[in-house]
């Protein structure tokens, strides 16, 4: 058993002026290119990030050293209409076992040769036993995993 | 490694009080100072110190704001999400009009 909290996903679209098959191909196979490579999780400068075209392929950064940090799993690979990318992120920008997170992002053609992109990036923290498990709870603070329990009702 | 060491800022038990007040439901700061022994502003104090700590988090509901538990700091990765994807997919759309 494991607890999920699961606020609102992010939803966002932008509308490109080129095909779908181009906008899918701009999008994952030049994603080094355009990710803002501000936003690297592992410890080294960003070189390249690389989504590898396949389900079940990997999506990861690698470092000016040589590093390579794994960010998640391909688990849709529809070209040239959908992909979703699986992502283990939290709140400071590290991954985090303890978090899931799935950014699914649609490619949609329109009749004047444009795209409409649409991403949404839906985030839930799960497995709180996980963190009850580190817990030798010192007297008084018993019925840590009712607590959160209760916190899909009130999240 | 206990569950205080892991979020110091319930090491006082009146935070505690008010994370397990939470727990129960959404609640704003007068109703939660109501049920406590300390004045309000004290209340408001912990607050801070629990939504800095990532464990709550609070939205507007006209003037008053509602507290709410937020233990793995989702709001706050929510919408930094927000932000990022703007900047992220207006990268994106200037990658697409490059020609090569």
């Amino acid at each position: 058993m494991s607890q999920r909290i699961t606020p609102a996903p992010v939803r966002k679209s932008v509308r490109v002026q080129v095909s779908q098959s181009r906008a899918f191909e701009v999008f994952t196979a030049r994603f080094g290119a355009w990710w803002p490579k501000s936003h690297h999780i592992a410890a080294a400068e960003m070189k390249d990030a690389i989504i590898e075209p396949r389900k079940d392929g990997r999506w990861y950064e690698k470092g000016v050293d040589g590093s390579e940090c794994v960010w998640g799993q391909v688990l849709v690979w529809e070209p040239p209409a959908r992909i979703v990318l699986s992502w283990r992120l939290n709140s400071k920008f590290q991954l985090d076992d303890e978090m899931e997170s799935e950014v699914e992002v649609r490619f949609i053609p329109d009749d004047d040769g444009t795209t409409r992109v649409e991403l949404e990036h839906r985030i839930t923290a799960v497995d709180a036993e996980a963190i009850v498990a580190q817990v030798s709870a010192p007297g008084g603070w018993g019925s840590l995993l009712e607590l959160y329990v209760t916190l899909t009702e009130t999240a | 490694m206990t569950y205080i060491a892991a979020f110091p800022a319930l090491a006082d038990p009146m935070r505690q009080r008010i994370f397990e007040r939470l727990r129960h439901g959404p609640c704003a700061v007068g109703e939660l100072a109501k049920g406590l022994p300390v004045s309000r502003p004290a209340v408001s104090q912990h607050l801070k110190v629990l939504k800095e700590a990532g464990l709550v988090d609070d939205t507007a509901d006209g003037t008053r704001r509602i507290y709410h538990i937020d233990p793995k700091g989702l709001a706050s990765l929510r919408r930094w999400l927000d932000q990022f994807w703007n900047e992220a997919l207006e990268a994106f759309r200037a990658e697409t009009e490059k020609h090569d």
